[in-house]
């Protein structure tokens, strides 16, 4: 791939202005780039200097003034003693839900749809490609569509309220699209190497863990991302079917932050935020070019 | 009875018929080339004969053994892909052996093997690395170092040569050639090459658009062309092709008299076709003196060293000459040419095939 | 024709992919009848499986809050789409501009779609807030008649969840319009310089015109992303002030599981699954067409 070639103020044939040279219009092109950063950084930077204040600065102060003294306290009350409704445990129970509903709906979703994708792409059977798109469309249907009657589902099996009711809904929601990753992953390893395997007298299975699985670092390690950040930031599920002991971290910051029982201490809050955004926030900051793999797969490939 | 024996395979996607019905009997040790243009349907062939695929119809024999559904790892064979498929995770020896893993060889046995097989292909000094670190050609010897471990009744090849360049194409062809001679393991090349085809191959078998157009040695493909495809196809420059018409018993183009030999002419009485086609090649066209033969003006010449090609406008269409050394004239010289009536091959316009002097038809179509 | 590989045992990969099928099928399409069932029946606050006809949805596209809903879904989605395909574009082609540091804003642009926006929109609700946000502060800061309260305007309060949602998605559009223009030959641009085309030129008239298949798929996506909003809206106004921020997930989710009227739940959630079938199946079916081969 090759990037456009074209740089703005840089005079088209000219040998001796450097490319980057700071005319005027490179100075606008840095300042709007910067803008928009701070634009986007907003948020963020209000989360991050909120939370170390104290309640009287917030006051006192501005939104986006920096703080004068950095207090931590919010941090412990928001992970230990904060009120969620009723309860005034923090976010960490529902810290480690979120733990618990993701750590099995990843792995296994990733792993059947390594072997869902590894089928359709190089064991195709007649009716395959129909089924798998029939499938795929589980990927962009509206999941509102299935909250009412998977509540009657997982009432029926007796786990509407756990956690592995979760698990279950994010599991079957995350099969379509893990699949989809690694069959158009596995479609572009050559055919040949399989016709080669098979000739050499390798079975199925054989074909799969020692050629196959070796050289799909790339795409499990984008997956795992996508999957983590897709159920970690997950509300919807989150609320709709979960019981008192089974919410995840989304639905604690969700309560902990509307609780009108006492009053208002918004660096608790934003400490909360952060807190619950930290794993997929840091997932992001040290494997981003995998999290972009994954957005671009899944938007541009049909 | 041959140790490849392909009887009446046909091959079809509903109503897209790849292979038409072909039949090929192999011996022991032949270095058989299927050789033709893109869609003949080589390719397919192989593969069946691989057991990567199986015929929609027909037979296919292993000795006495009808292999024609078996498996392709049960099948004895080995096979060197165009792309070389290497499994890029594992180390040449690795590549090397893995087919003999898969048939629990002792470890033992396998080093022996692989040693052998490396020192043959002088890769002894590779066998730790992968095949991302490797050159084309070196590639190409461990695919061929993988197929011969397993010590096969039959080793195909499919375009093996074609992802190299043209020097190491010629190197490739030498020690495969080389390989063989050692071996004697019978062996099934496909190619699109001809040149390829024509010095590697024992027999070579032409094929296109699923037909078996003849299958003989390299001078009978090449100096009795069954068909008019099977004699454009091999030779380059390509035979000069001359529309014919027919008077009773002689031919002319545009009012030249085409001559026929004794044997020929007696073939023609003998055929009804009222259109031919006359077809000489380059090398059997000469330059004559002036005012005799075929008259004609240079319009292209074009030197390659050792030989070179003059491209000749004459009435009866434009002809290719091909002269050793240098082309003594220049282009725009008014030139004459003349050729032995015995180097005419004479194809019937309609039906493509050879005509021939009461003798059965070497083709196979 | 491609070739396909033959297992020894002819049903093992039909074997292998099986549960998953069954249990996606059951998944998607089971439950979207069942949903359809619930449309149609007499449920309020429990499942109730007497046939109702068409009366729920009768019932649903008479109801003004659905109405408000839907009517705020056209404006968001224009907004949001829009906005965010013009931030996207307009930042894919300035980061195009051989920029030192592009890593880093890149990933300041993208961060946003990492995280939920329950976790973002704590910040956002307060940014937005009339006494606590942007209004207090530029008020602070001397501009005494300043006004930003949209968020709390009925009228206005739509624009904020468009604001939010283009803040959340701009980045993600941005990495496909700059991986779009990457794929483009470097030679057509030198050949349009050489032409003489300035640079405003060349992507106004050359580059921008091929990347039509990402607008497409990028449309796409954010067509879905709108029509699936909740933890925006959720997080940002709950739908309000009143249900002047409701769209068609908030009004789902309160009718089936607050209000005690699962059949209108049902009916509008399937109202969202036609409307999404009807842009996403066309686009799906001629990119599959296209990939074969």
């Amino acid at each position: 791939m090759s990037s456009s070639a074209t740089t703005l103020g840089a005079p088209a044939a000219s040998a001796s202005a450097p490319s980057r040279s700071l005319t005027w219009q490179r100075w606008l092109l840095w300042a709007v780039l910067i803008g928009f950063a701070a634009f986007f950084l907003l948020p963020l930077y209000v989360m991050v200097v909120t939370s170390i204040k104290s309640m009287d600065e917030i006051r006192g102060g501005s939104l986006l003034a920096l703080p004068h003294a950095i207090d931590l306290a919010a941090f412990g009350k928001a992970w230990s003693t904060a009120c969620t409704g009723a309860d005034c445990s923090g976010l960490q129970p529902y810290f480690w839900n979120s733990v618990m509903i993701v750590v099995p709906a990843v792995l296994v979703s990733t792993a059947l749809g390594g072997i869902n994708g590894y089928v359709l792409s190089k064991w195709k059977f007649k009716g395959s490609e129909t089924m798998f798109a029939m499938l795929l469309f589980g990927v962009f249907m509206p999941l509102q569509v299935v909250l009412l009657p998977m509540s009657q589902v997982l009432g029926w099996l007796g786990i509407a309220s756990s956690v592995w009711g979760l698990i279950l809904v994010h599991l079957l929601c995350g099969l379509p699209g893990t699949t989809l990753f690694f069959r158009n992953y596995y479609a572009a390893l050559p055919d040949e190497l399989i016709k080669a395997a098979m000739l050499d007298g390798a079975s199925f299975w054989r074909i799969f863990v020692r050629i196959v699985l070796p050289l799909s670092t790339p795409i499990i390690v984008v997956c795992l991302i996508w999957q983590f950040t897709q159920i970690w930031n997950d509300f919807l599920f989150g609320v709709v079917f979960s019981g008192a002991d089974s919410k995840p971290v989304t639905v604690g910051l969700n309560n902990l932050a509307n609780t009108t029982s006492s009053v208002k201490e918004y660096n608790v809050d934003m400490a909360a935020a952060l807190i619950a955004g930290l794993p997929t926030l840091l997932v992001y900051v040290i494997a981003g070019k995998y999290f972009v793999r994954g957005l671009t797969a899944g938007a541009v490939k049909g | 009875m041959g140790a490849l024996s392909i009887r009446q395979v046909k091959k079809s996607y509903g109503s897209h018929h790849i292979l038409k019905s072909v039949d090929l009997e192999i011996e022991k040790g032949e270095f058989i080339i299927l050789v033709g243009p893109s869609g003949c349907g080589k390719s397919t062939l192989l593969s069946m004969i691989a057991g990567l695929d199986s015929p929609t119809s027909g037979n296919i024999l292993l000795g006495d053994r009808d292999i024609t559904y078996v498996a392709p790892k049960d099948r004895d064979i080995a096979m060197v892909f165009q792309s070389y498929a290497l499994y890029p995770n594992m180390t040449v020896a690795q590549n090397i052996e893995f087919a003999l893993e898969m048939r629990k060889v002792p470890k033992a046995e396998r080093k022996v093997l692989v040693d052998k097989v490396s020192k043959m292909l002088q890769l002894d000094h590779l066998l730790d690395r992968k095949p991302g670190q490797l050159s084309g050609g070196q590639r190409q010897r461990v695919a061929m170092g993988r197929a011969l471990a397993r010590q096969p009744s039959l080793f195909l090849f499919d375009e093996p040569l074609s992802n190299l360049d043209a020097k190491l194409r010629v190197e490739m062809r030498a020690e495969i050639k080389l390989l063989h001679q050692r071996t004697k393991t019978t062996t099934v090349y496909v190619t699109h090459d001809q040149v390829e085809a024509m010095t590697l191959g024992d027999r070579i078998a032409v094929m296109r658009d699923g037909i078996l157009q003849q299958f003989g040695t390299p001078d009978e493909i090449y100096s009795r062309p069954a068909t008019k495809f099977v004699a454009e196809f091999i030779g380059s420059p390509a035979m000069n092709m001359i529309t014919a018409k027919r008077e009773r018993n002689t031919l002319s183009a545009n009012g030249i008299d085409l001559q026929l030999g004794p044997q020929l002419g007696a073939a023609l009485a003998a055929h009804d076709a009222q259109e031919l086609v006359y077809g000489l090649r380059p090398e059997a066209l000469r330059f004559a003196p002036a005012g005799t033969g075929l008259a004609g003006k240079l319009t292209m010449i074009e030197p390659t060293g050792p030989e070179s090609y003059a491209f000749v406008e004459t009435a009866a269409g434009p002809l290719v000459i091909r002269v050793p050394g240098k082309v003594d004239g220049k282009v725009g010289d008014t030139v004459s040419l003349n050729w032995q009536p015995a180097d005419v091959h004479l194809f019937d316009a309609k039906t493509e095939q050879r005509v021939v002097a009461a003798q059965p038809q070497l083709a196979v179509a | 024709m491609k070739w396909v590989a033959r297992p020894r045992i002819d049903w093992l990969p039909k074997l292998v992919v099986a549960p998953s099928f069954v249990l996606g099928f059951l998944f998607i399409y089971g439950l979207i009848l069942w949903n359809a069932y619930f449309s149609v029946s007499a449920s309020r606050l429990l499942p109730n499986y007497e046939f109702a006809g068409i009366e729920p949805y009768i019932n649903l596209f008479e109801s003004d809050r659905f109405q408000v809903a839907s009517w705020n879904l056209a404006i968001f989605a224009t907004l949001f789409i829009g906005g965010a395909l013009a931030l996207g574009l307009l930042l894919a082609v300035l980061l195009d501009q051989k920029i030192r540091q592009e890593g880093v804003l890149r990933t300041i642009y993208l961060y946003p779609m990492a995280l939920s926006f329950i976790v973002t929109g704590t910040a956002w609700k307060w940014i937005l807030n009339p006494g606590l946000g942007i209004e207090a502060t530029v008020r602070g800061w001397g501009f005494e008649s300043f006004q930003f309260d949209w968020l709390v305007d009925p009228d206005k309060a739509i624009y904020c969840v468009a604001i939010a949602g283009i803040w959340q998605s701009a980045g993600f559009v941005m990495a496909l319009f700059l991986a779009g223009l990457r794929g483009i030959d470097d030679s057509i641009i030198k050949a349009a310089q050489v032409d003489g085309a300035s640079l405003p030129r060349i992507y106004w008239r050359i580059l921008i015109p091929s990347l039509r298949p990402v607008f497409f798929s990028t449309i796409m996506v954010l067509s879905h992303i709108a029509i699936k909003s909740f933890d925006l809206v959720m997080a940002l106004t709950a739908g309000g002030p009143g249900f002047a921020t409701d769209l068609p997930a908030t009004y789902m989710y309160s009718m089936a599981f607050t209000r005690g009227q699962i059949n209108l739940g049902a009916a509008s959630a399937t109202v969202m699954l036609a409307v999404v079938a009807a842009i996403v199946v066309p686009y799906l079916y001629s990119e599959l067409r296209s990939t074969k081969r």
